[in-house]
């Protein structure tokens, strides 16, 4: 009897102190994601005509049904110094992408904050957002043409919070240059630069603003790509100016039942150097812009509809081994791409969202991409905090 | 480049430093700050009765305020879980971090109502530690103002002696008052209401009315047609008094069932600033109970 009560009493301990550690786990969400699309022209031809092309995922999603990446999140206090975030996207060909991993301080004080490890970068207004919390399911055309889709790269962050009322953050990252507009360098210290400054505030009860100006510094060596049969690379400097705002609008400030965001961003991009083409070496000097606005609302609760426009300007392209359009087309073709995007979206709760989105994609020169697709996002476990 | 400097130092310099900057999450705990702090604090209230206190955005405003606080006072409980915690890291703030005296949960120092025994979001947005609407039960405010008196003494020592009168001479006029209010609504125990959402739950059990519905079919999802046509036939079995929603509630649903039920719809401030009557913790009690006496006539 007494063995039995005191099994019973160590259980309980066993019990309530796996409880106890299971208290310190790490907050853990997961978002699943799934696509269902249409397009009139074949993803795997998708270019970005007069753009080098950016190597990343920026193609439209595959057609028919695909699993979209799905994001594990963990993320906690380390301790009473560090917090702590991986989100790892198991991508639907079944490999594992770490697509952040980082520590963050907590008592550096004075509204500094070191941040260091891989993660997605400050620069923009989208570029920090997860893709599921977009309000579109891909990236606009900038940033992939830009970005490669978005910048996260291996380094540190270095962030400060003016002590006023109205918000102004400035900060730096310095970098590894893991990606696109960077090649990965082999070399000590930093291949990518970036700064960044914002300011934001409230305009009443009613309205909340922020706008910024961001400066992305990479060297690329021997960036390479095939057009047209020949081999082409540029090795020299790569500056990126973005500048965004965003502007969300609720009655009362209550964005329960109608809201509106507003949010645009500008990027100029000029590179300098030298163009290597099928092993002869030239300058090479380009300048080259794009931006997107976009709009969604909310009209009732549960229910929003938005619209995307893209434009991307060729700019001026130079270069010094007289190559022709015909002999470089995708770099040299004279093609401002744009593309309309329409989506409404629909949240059963705050954690299930299925959206249709349709978009007029003439990132082609000379070709008409039509898509559709539907979307579902879901997302487990820990309730997740958003940026603005 | 100086110019900027020169600005931002200004900027910095203008505002007259009181003691203590205070970051009030909710109007509630902003007021009791106020109360407790008098002219040693500087209070800043991060959200508007008129605002679901679930979806508040972390909005730069609210950065910007947090940045510079040296105590910020919330419901905890999981309230602010959706902005709260960037507010916190983006900051830069060392003294508002969670388990840092600067950061202050009203929540830690009350008994919870709705605890779950276990947790699935099949069961809606329902929060792990209790029901976190605990500012409509004025025995919870005493409890959070003793608690609060004596973090801010321990925040601001100089000051210690001033907030501990203060926070006494407060929970002597609260408890009179207190008592009135119970008197007072004497007449509302056993009545009948249907809540928009479940965050009169405090007040409902401090009374002893009787919670018959939600407006919404689980907490945080927003009322649907199929769920207020169950709920319409379940008032025809056992009527209600009154439907009831906060200031920041849609009024449309409620105003439907009401309409078909023949039951009054009625709307409570919920926080300070929800009414015009109700300006302060005091003239929230009294409105809200005098809105609950007349629809219980």
């Amino acid at each position: 009897m007494l063995r039995k009560l005191w099994c019973a009493v160590a259980l309980a301990a066993a019990m309530q102190g796996a409880l106890a550690q299971n208290a310190f786990n790490p907050d853990i969400s997961l978002i699943l994601q799934g696509t269902a699309a249409y397009g009139s022209q074949n993803p795997d031809d998708h270019q970005i005509t007069g753009f080098a092309p950016s190597g990343g995922e920026v193609a439209p999603p595959r057609r028919g049904f695909s699993l979209g990446e799905s994001e594990l999140v963990v993320s906690g206090n380390i301790d009473p110094y560090f917090r702590g975030q991986l989100v790892a996207a198991l991508t639907p060909d079944n490999a594992v992408e770490v697509e952040e991993a980082f520590f963050q301080t907590l008592q550096l004080g004075g509204g500094t904050v070191l941040k260091g490890g891989r993660f997605l970068s400050a620069i923009g207004y989208q570029n920090p957002i997860h893709q599921h919390a977009w309000d579109f399911q891909d990236a606009p055309l900038a940033y992939k043409a830009f970005l490669g889709g978005r910048w996260n790269d291996d380094g540190v962050q270095l962030k400060w919070v003016a002590p006023t009322d109205l918000l102004i953050e400035l900060g730096g990252e310095a970098g590894r240059g893991r990606a696109f507009p960077a090649t990965d360098p082999n070399k000590n210290g930093a291949g990518a630069w970036a700064l960044f400054g914002r300011v934001g505030g409230d305009l009443g009860a009613s309205t909340a603003w922020r706008a910024g100006l961001s400066f992305l510094s990479t060297s690329p060596k021997d960036r390479t790509f095939e057009d047209a049969g020949a081999t082409q690379s540029f090795t020299g400097s790569s500056r990126l100016w973005i500048a965004d705002f965003v502007v969300k609008w609720a009655p009362d400030g209550n964005a329960t039942v109608t809201n509106f965001k507003l949010q645009g961003e500008y990027f100029r991009r000029a590179e300098s150097g030298d163009l290597t083409f099928n092993a002869t070496t030239g300058d090479y000097d380009s300048r080259q812009s794009g931006w997107y606005l976009q709009g969604v609302y909310q009209f009732m609760p549960r229910w929003r509809v938005g619209y995307r426009f893209d434009r991307l300007d060729h700019g001026s392209v130079s270069n010094g081994l007289g190559l022709t359009e015909a002999q470089a087309p995708l770099l040299l073709t004279d093609h401002n791409p744009t593309r309309h995007t329409a989506m409404v979206d629909w949240s059963l709760s705050e954690f299930s969202r299925i959206r249709l989105q349709l978009a007029s994609d003439k990132s082609r020169a000379g070709v008409t991409d039509n898509q559709a697709l539907l979307q579902v996002i879901f997302s487990l476990g820990a309730h997740g905090a958003h940026t603005f | 480049m100086r110019i900027l400097f020169s600005l931002l130092l200004y900027a910095a310099a203008a505002p007259a430093p009181a003691a203590l900057n205070v970051f009030a999450c909710e109007p509630e705990w902003g007021s009791l700050a106020r109360e407790i702090g008098g002219d040693k604090a500087s209070v800043y209230v991060a959200s508007t009765a008129l605002q679901d206190p679930h979806r508040i955005e972390a909005r730069p405003s609210l950065i910007a305020r947090a940045r510079s606080a040296d105590l910020a006072i919330c419901t905890g409980a999981e309230l602010e879980i959706g902005w709260m915690p960037l507010v916190q890291t983006q900051s830069g703030n060392p003294k508002i971090q969670r388990g840092q005296p600067g950061y202050f949960e009203a929540a830690s120092v009350v008994p919870m109502l709705e605890k779950p025994e276990k947790v699935d979001r099949a069961m809606g947005d329902v929060h792990p530690g209790g029901n976190p609407h605990i500012h409509l039960d004025p025995r919870n405010i005493a409890r959070v103002a003793a608690s609060l008196g004596e973090r801010m003494a321990t925040l601001d020592r100089p000051n210690a002696n001033f907030y501990s009168e203060r926070t006494k001479a407060f929970l002597e006029r609260w408890r009179a008052a207190t008592a009135r209010w119970e008197k007072e609504a004497a007449p509302l125990k056993g009545m009948p209401l249907v809540v928009y959402h479940k965050n009169m739950t405090y007040m409902i059990a401090w009374l002893g009315m009787r919670e018959v519905g939600n407006l919404e079919p689980k907490p945080g999802l927003p009322p649907s047609t199929g769920h207020l046509t169950d709920l319409l036939a379940r008032l025809q079995r056992e009527p209600a008094k009154a439907i009831v929603r906060s200031a920041y509630n849609d009024p449309r649903p409620g105003e439907w069932l009401a309409e078909r039920a023949k039951v009054p719809s009625l709307a409570i401030a919920f926080t300070v600033g929800g009414t015009p009557q109700a300006k302060d913790l005091f003239s929230l009690y009294d409105d809200t109970l005098e809105r609950l006496l007349a629809a219980a006539k």
